[in-house]
């Protein structure tokens, strides 16, 4: 092992594990919000990526600036799902009968998906996809700089939204007990609709980084939403901010022990922090006792 | 009491393993050779028509219906017309068992079918051996399926562990200045690949090539990012990447060019032989030099092959290669059990398996079948192809030296998208 090798792992892993935090981001704010559990967010990332194959192919849309289409489409796309299935759901058994519905939902998206693109993997291509700059010997590859950024300035976008404005002051009111949020006059509803649209616009960001690094076809969703899960239950269910450092620090320790000692042990590495964390703070790293009235 | 209850025990474990010998029996008289008048001869299968091996199956549906659609056409097996039963297992080694158990005791089944991959053909020769069918197939490839002493398993392709024989003596080959110094071996831990890396290393290093990298990853990782810079850092000459499917090709070259790594020399185990599906993931420019082992290719002289692939051109579209191998090793697994199937003159799986365990050589579009006593195709030759061109990429036969439809191998490969 080298320190180019070494500094390499450390660098895929922040500009990497930024994207995963980003997706896991809406997955948790969900949770929190409605204590939904969304197992579909990982065919929702999948259909992000593919809104924006379908954009550049058909009609030579950047990535970048299909983002502008995407992300409010998978906006509506959360709306619709939301309305029509997650919504409906109600008594003692929601939380456990969600992971049932957005299963199914999973499924038919899944399933459309198969119909419409075939199960043939794609990747999505631009001049920046395979390029870099290299400070120093290391590259960075712009695709994942860029990745950063966006899921960054996202992720700051959403914190703004939580901290700096009315609506924010709703979500964490509904965060933090939701029958108080509704006797003070918050339409608890309507700001569940709204973060559900939010979860799910995050994918349309997260999946275009990640179809832009990855080749995909639908059943990569698998794979994404157990990476999904894991973060958001290291990082404490409902927590926004357990879900980037997580996010972060999953795909930073699987990297660099996949250097130091072998690629074999990197999931492996990072399932034994997992289960030390939730030996001592079963709640996660940051999230809080089971205290939510609902 | 105690009297009762250990007679109502014996009487539970007798009632059920009399229902599992009827349902054996069942099954086996499915298969008993003989076949009402008119009566169409049923074929299970089960494929990965969702999950990792998708695309894989999907190919190997299109082979087995091929060939299913060109035996009826000629009146079908001894004159019964051919059904397929494909039931998808998601490609779950678990879920593959499941398929063939109730193919075989719930749909009755006359023939079987293998599925895609080394990694559940296993499992299904298993399940498919308790009822005594033969399980011919095109897929199962490693030393792991005919390590289990199966007498029913026939793989009518090139067992794995030689397929990069011709490659690794290749470069072995070369004059010693212009042959490569170090070598990247970095695999998938998948019994298809894994068993591909040490027969190579051999040869290698005993040419003076030396390993500067040699790990394993594991099967279900998505992020090859951190592995492939690692690859890089050690700057090797050749890259030998046991991969099993396009996603893995793909993220290696890309993160290969991002860290401003081009090999001369890099090939992968599965991947590029996937056609237009390998040249849409990396790019045209990308695939340039990039070489992949395999027993087929969509521009084989074999006659037989030639019009198996204008007939899938003529229902799929696309060019000869594009042609999936998966393709010619389903519609070869169907060539072999028609010849079979004609030879015993039924469809009793006893009388099959006998029959293509007798050392008869039986021609498919791969190439001949012959079988040693694991069921192994020894005599398959093992061949290099490998992607030239930026436009319109030819996929060309680059190995073995000296047989007549091999090309000039491009060497060193060019620098990627150049």
């Amino acid at each position: 092992m080298n320190s180019t090798a070494l500094l390499s792992a450390a660098k895929d892993g922040l500009l990497t594990g930024s994207v995963y935090a980003l997706m896991a981001t809406g997955l948790t704010l969900i949770f929190g919000v409605m204590d939904i559990i969304n197992v579909a967010q990982g065919i929702l990332v999948i259909l992000g990526a593919y809104l924006s194959y379908a954009l550049q192919v058909h009609w030579h849309i950047d990535l970048f600036v299909g983002l502008l289409i995407t992300i409010p489409a998978m906006f509506v796309v959360g709306i619709v799902i939301e309305r029509l299935f997650v919504g409906r759901l109600k008594g003692p058994e929601k939380t456990a009968m969600s992971i049932l519905v957005t299963y199914a939902v999973s499924l038919l998206i899944e399933g459309a998906l198969n119909m419409i693109f075939s199960v043939n993997d794609v990747q999505l291509q631009g001049w920046y996809v395979n390029r870099s700059f290299a400070i120093g010997s290391i590259h960075f590859g712009y695709i994942y700089v860029a990745g950063f950024v966006l899921a960054v300035g996202l992720l700051s976008s959403l914190y703004y939204m939580l901290y700096r404005t009315r609506f924010g002051v709703s979500v964490r009111a509904s965060l933090a007990d939701q029958t108080s949020a509704a006797l003070v006059g918050i339409d608890v509803k309507r700001v569940s609709t709204i973060c559900f649209g939010i979860g799910v616009a995050v994918t349309a960001a997260g999946g275009m980084i990640y179809g832009a690094t990855n080749s995909f076809n639908a059943s990569t969703s698998y794979d994404l939403i157990s990476r999904l899960l894991t973060i958001i239950v290291l990082g404490g269910m409902g927590s926004l901010g357990g879900a980037m450092i997580a996010g972060v620090g999953m795909v930073f320790i699987g990297d660099m022990v996949g250097v130091i000692w072998s690629p074999v042990w990197s999931s492996m590495s990072y399932f034994i922090v997992l289960a030390v964390v939730l030996l001592f703070r079963p709640q996660g790293l940051f999230g809080k006792q089971a205290v939510r009235v609902a | 009491m105690k009297i009762s209850r250990k007679y109502f025990r014996t009487l539970g474990v007798a009632s059920v393993a009399g229902a599992m010998s009827l349902t054996m029996v069942t099954a086996s008289g499915a298969s008993s050779g003989t076949l009402a008048k008119g009566a169409p001869v049923k074929i299970g299968i089960s494929l990965s028509l969702s999950g990792d091996f998708s695309a894989d199956g999907q190919a190997f549906q299109q082979g087995y219906k091929l060939w299913a659609n060109d035996v009826n056409k000629a009146g079908g097996l001894l004159g019964h017309k051919v059904t397929l039963d494909i039931k998808s297992d998601a490609s779950s080694p678990t879920q593959v068992v499941t398929n063939y158990q109730t193919l075989i005791s719930s749909d009755h089944v006359n023939l079987t079918f293998g599925p895609f991959s080394s990694l559940l053909t296993l499992p299904a020769a298993k399940a498919v051996s308790r009822y005594g069918y033969a399980m011919v197939e095109g897929a199962g490839g490693a030393p792991s399926v005919f390590q289990a002493s199966l007498h029913n398993v026939f793989d009518v392709a090139l067992p794995v562990a030689n397929s990069l024989v011709p490659f690794a003596n290749w470069v072995s080959s070369l004059p010693k200045a212009k042959r490569p110094t170090t070598v990247a071996y970095v695999t998938s831990n998948d019994p298809f690949t894994q068993p591909q890396i040490p027969v190579a290393q051999a040869i290698m290093a005993k040419a003076g090539i030396k390993a500067v990298y040699n790990k394993v990853f594991p099967s279900e990782v998505t992020d090859f990012t951190p592995i492939a810079d690692a690859v890089a850092a050690a700057k090797p000459q050749v890259v030998i990447l046991g991969s099993t499917d396009v996603p893995t090709v793909s993220a290696f070259m890309q993160a290969f060019e991002q860290s401003g790594f081009s090999p001369k020399v890099f090939i992968a185990t599965a991947g590029p032989d996937q056609g237009a599906t390998f040249i849409k993931a990396v790019g045209a420019a990308n695939a340039d030099g990039v070489m992949v082992p395999n027993s087929w290719y969509g521009l084989a002289a074999n006659p037989q092959s030639k019009k198996m692939v204008a007939e899938y051109i003529k229902q799929y579209g696309g060019t000869p290669a594009g042609v999936n191998a998966d393709v010619a090793e389903a519609y070869a697994v169907g060539q072999v059990v028609a010849q079979a199937v004609k030879a015993t003159g039924g469809f009793d799986n006893a009388k099959i398996i006998k029959y293509l365990h007798s050392g008869v050589s039986i021609p498919t579009v791969l190439g001949g079948a012959q079988f040693n006593s694991l069921g192994e195709n020894p005599k398959m030759t093992a061949y290099t192809f490998q992607w030239q061109g930026t436009k319109g990429n030819r996929f060309v036969q680059v190995n073995p030296l000296g047989d007549p439809n091999t090309v000039k191998i491009v060497y060193p490969k060019p620098v990627w998208g150049k």
